[in-house]
């Protein structure tokens, strides 16, 4: 059974949570998720592995609460246990020596860039990580893609802290500056991965996306978690979840994701007045 | 008690009905249909039987049950004795005699079907089973010798679960390895609660683990370890992992937000028991108008399950007739019963949707049947000019299922056709590599819960002689 082994809460939206989950800690690799269960009434989960520990055997989750699910999942503690946890799912990111490399981490995106980085960085890449929030106390992991970057640049939204504005304009003038990046990895919100391909286009850059889309079983049974790349059908749970940015069809992926906004708000609304009368 | 019938008393009866639940009221819940035989029902209909010499029913019986012995210990009223003599070959008896075509199987070999009266052995089935569980009868292992070796059985649908319970029952130590949260695989996340109540697959799988066979989910094979790792750890390995894959018509418009596969909108519905969202977490969508594309099993509990949600027009958009359909009769008549419209001898061309996604309509063409084509079915062929759009505003396509390759992957000299299929040898279940075995859905592609049966029976067998 997995078990949580530690929480943090780093902000009024934001946890982290260490899980003892052996098999998985062996296997994973950067760009890898897991899928959990709270109960046996929950839905399935998938969350990005932020890090993990081969020899303790455990894995770290970073996530925002949005929703009845995280929610939920934000009232666990130290102790418990999860109905399900399964992983590591989807494909690893293609770690190699590639030269200069930017990565790009937008929201709990940067727990999802961090191990990409850590890992591109060992294998001898100059790593220039930009990761950026709304405002100061959305900004994680400092202190973790401070060692496992080259060199990192922050940004917010409101200039609460370091640089104001978007990633996408340190991109542009790291682009603009560095000739010879070779590829750039950006996870976060679908309209930041849609805007990073946007600014690295012209430059001839690659640009390694990590699609969220809404999955049920994560194995590639259900079908739920198709995107259109390439023109092609794939299955973000197998196929992915990262992809090539400039292939990936925007619209319908975004679209995709607001297939069930009205159930998951009445679901949340419910569980808020749950929890007010409890 | 009750006692064999003469002769002539058995001809003159006719088969007996089994009572099913209302159609006004079924259509709003997710209740079981068909309600079962009563004990007088089941004595009634077993009497019938002539307990042939050299019994052809047995000939369509894939787990080769035993029938007129079973049949006959009905009469007798010694339940007890009737479902320990159908567990000698088949594990899951309660769930065999719900969903099993038996008319295409044994009831289709027994000699009465001639005169259109053919005994019906899968509610007798049903009935026995269901009477063992109500009465708390289990089947006890005694004095087996351990045999000292290890067994990996992958996935736990109908195919893993027997070989899994024949290898324990001789004494082997079985652990079972499956992917989601819950064993059963399409008995749990395929067929819906209305056929199949999934608190019957949990208690034939809770007899299998009480004969001491191991069950490990949210284990998947060829990520959490690989089928090469795994045949380090075990003597021998049945890979049963089905065909569980969706597959798609690739029309223009299928990835708009409301476009399902039937296994999303089934696994929704059935494994993370969306319908009874919101108390269960997992969201489901409910269309007004609901397209269901396709003929077979998986269309007509996708078209049944949507109508139970609370859609209020559900068609059925198949490019043949009813006759050609897959589906058991059984089901295509419970369907129509319910409402179901069937547009038969239509295609879908395109669905038709909006900038935000959502799908407002579909494009159909009528078409005709002409001359048969390989699978001796007639070939259906467009009727020129008869495009139409079908008003709906959500869409299930249920054309079939192909092979997940995760597992094959992981499998080292494990040989697969064009399709992902394991190449298995027909009798022995043996794959091309020593030691592994495979067989079900991901050796004969979609196919039935009895013909897997059959095959985790026939690898149990074959793995047995291996390990001699
Ligand atoms: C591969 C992958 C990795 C992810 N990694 C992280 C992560 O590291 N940290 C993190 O905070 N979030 C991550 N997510 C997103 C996270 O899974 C969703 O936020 C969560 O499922 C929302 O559930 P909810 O009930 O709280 O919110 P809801 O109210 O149900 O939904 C809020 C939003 O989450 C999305 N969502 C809902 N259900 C699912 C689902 N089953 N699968 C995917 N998205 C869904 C919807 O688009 C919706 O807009 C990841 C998603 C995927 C697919
Ligand atoms: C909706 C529907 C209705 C049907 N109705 C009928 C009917 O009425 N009558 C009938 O006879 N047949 C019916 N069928 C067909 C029948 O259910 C299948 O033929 C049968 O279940 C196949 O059994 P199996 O054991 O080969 O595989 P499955 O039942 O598919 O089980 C395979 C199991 O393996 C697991 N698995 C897959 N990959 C992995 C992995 N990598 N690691 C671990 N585990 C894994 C899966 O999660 C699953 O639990 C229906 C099918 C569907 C989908
Ligand atoms: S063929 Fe029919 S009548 Fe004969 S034994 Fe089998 S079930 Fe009974
Ligand atoms: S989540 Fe079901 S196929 Fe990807």
């Amino acid at each position: 059974m997995s078990k949580i082994i530690r929480v943090e809460k780093w902000h009024d939206v934001i946890y982290s949570m260490w899980i003892k989950a052996l098999q998985i800690s062996m296997k994973v690799q950067p760009g890898q998720f897991v899928i959990l269960m709270i109960d046996e009434k929950g839905e399935r989960i998938p969350l990005t592995v932020a890090d993990y520990h081969r020899e303790e055997g455990w894995v770290q989750v970073v996530f925002q609460t949005v929703g009845t699910s995280t929610m939920k999942l934000a009232q666990m503690s130290i102790g418990d246990e999860f109905f399900s946890f399964i992983g590591p799912l989807g494909k690893p990111s293609e770690i190699k020596k590639y030269g200069t490399v930017i990565t790009i981490g937008g929201g709990t995106g940067i727990a999802c860039i961090h191990p990409i980085t850590r890992a591109l960085k060992e294998v001898g890449n100059k790593v220039i990580a930009i990761i950026g929030a709304r405002t100061k106390e959305l900004i994680i992991m400092e202190e973790e893609m401070k060692e496992a970057s080259t060199e990192l640049h922050i940004t917010t939204d409101d200039g609460s802290y370091m640089r104001k504005g978007f990633v996408t304009e340190v991109l542009k003038e790291v682009l603009q500056g560095e000739k010879n990046v070779r590829k750039v990895w950006a996870i976060g919100p679908a309209i930041m991965m849609k805007a990073t391909c946007a600014v690295a286009k012209p430059f001839g850059i690659d640009v390694i996306v990590s699609l969220n889309a809404i999955m049920v079983d994560g194995t590639g049974m259900c079908g739920s978690c198709r995107v259109t790349v390439g023109g092609q059908t794939k299955y973000t749970c197998v196929d992915g979840p990262e992809f090539n940015g400039h292939l990936v069809e925007w619209r319908e992926f975004m679209n995709r994701l607001t297939r069930y906004t009205e159930l998951e708000k009445l679901s949340s609304k419910m569980y808020k007045k749950k929890c007010q009368r409890k | 008690m009750a006692k064999m019938i003469p002769m002539k008393e058995r001809g003159k009866r006719t088969p007996r009905h089994m009572p099913e639940q209302d159609v006004h009221k079924r259509i709003h819940n997710f209740n079981e249909v068909s309600l079962g035989y009563t004990k007088e029902d089941a004595i009634y209909e077993a009497q019938r039987c002539l307990q042939c010499r050299s019994p052809t029913c047995m000939d369509g019986c894939p787990a080769d049950i035993n029938i007129p012995e079973f049949i006959k210990k009905i009469v007798e009223e010694n339940f007890t004795g009737s479902y320990f003599e159908i567990l000698k070959t088949n594990n899951l008896p309660a769930i065999a005699g719900r969903v099993c075509p038996q008319e295409e199987q044994c009831s289709k070999a027994c000699v009465w079907n001639k005169a259109n009266k053919a005994i019906h052995i899968g509610r007798l089935e049903r009935f026995v089973a269901d009477w063992a569980r109500d009465n708390k009868i289990h089947l006890e292992r005694v004095g087996i010798e351990k045999k000292n070796k290890k067994i990996a059985i992958v996935g736990s649908g109908p195919a893993g679960l027997t070989c899994s319970a024949d290898l324990v029952k001789i004494g082997y130590d079985v652990t079972l390895f499956e992917a989601l949260q819950k064993p059963g695989g399409v008995l749990v996340y395929g067929i819906p609660e209305f056929r199949l109540p999934k608190a019957i697959v949990e208690y034939e799988i809770g007899e299998i683990k009480r004969l001491g066979v191991t069950i490990e989910t949210d284990f998947i094979v060829g990520l959490t370890k690989s089928v090469d790792e795994l045949a380090e750890e075990f003597d021998a390995i049945f890979l049963a992992n089905g065909a569980g894959a969706p597959r798609f018509l690739h029309l223009p418009g299928e990835n708009l937000n409301d476009v399902y596969s039937a296994n999303e909108f089934l696994t929704r519905s059935n494994l993370m028991k969306a319908y009874a969202f919101p108390k269960y977490d997992t969201p489901i969508k409910v269309g007004k108008k609901v397209a269901v594309i396709g003929g077979g099993n998986v269309a007509m509990d996708s078209a049944r399950t949507a109508l139970r949600l609370g859609t209020e027009e559900v068609h059925l958009v198949y490019r043949r007739t009813s006759k050609e359909a897959p589906a058991r009769k059984e089901e295509l008549t419970h369907a129509e019963e319910e409402g179901i419209i069937f547009d038969f001898l239509t295609l879908p061309l395109k669905i038709l949707g909006n900038e935000q996604g959502d799908i407002n309509g579909m494009e159909c063409i009528k078409m005709r049947l002409g001359e048969p084509d390989e699978s001796g079915r007639r070939r259906p062929i467009y009727i020129d000019g008869t495009n139409f759009i079908l008003q709906v505003d959500l869409v299930i396509v249920a054309i079939g299922t192909a092979a997940n390759p995760i597992v094959a992957r992981s499998a080292t000299g494990v040989k697969t056709n064009k399709w992902g299929y394991f190449i298995t040898d027909e009798n022995t279940c043996s794959t091309t590599r020593k030691g592994i075995f495979a067989g079900g859905d991901i050796v004969r592609g979609a196919a039935t819960v009895i013909s897997a049966v059959g095959d985790g029976k026939r690898a149990a067998k074959a793995i047995n002689n291996f390990l001699q």
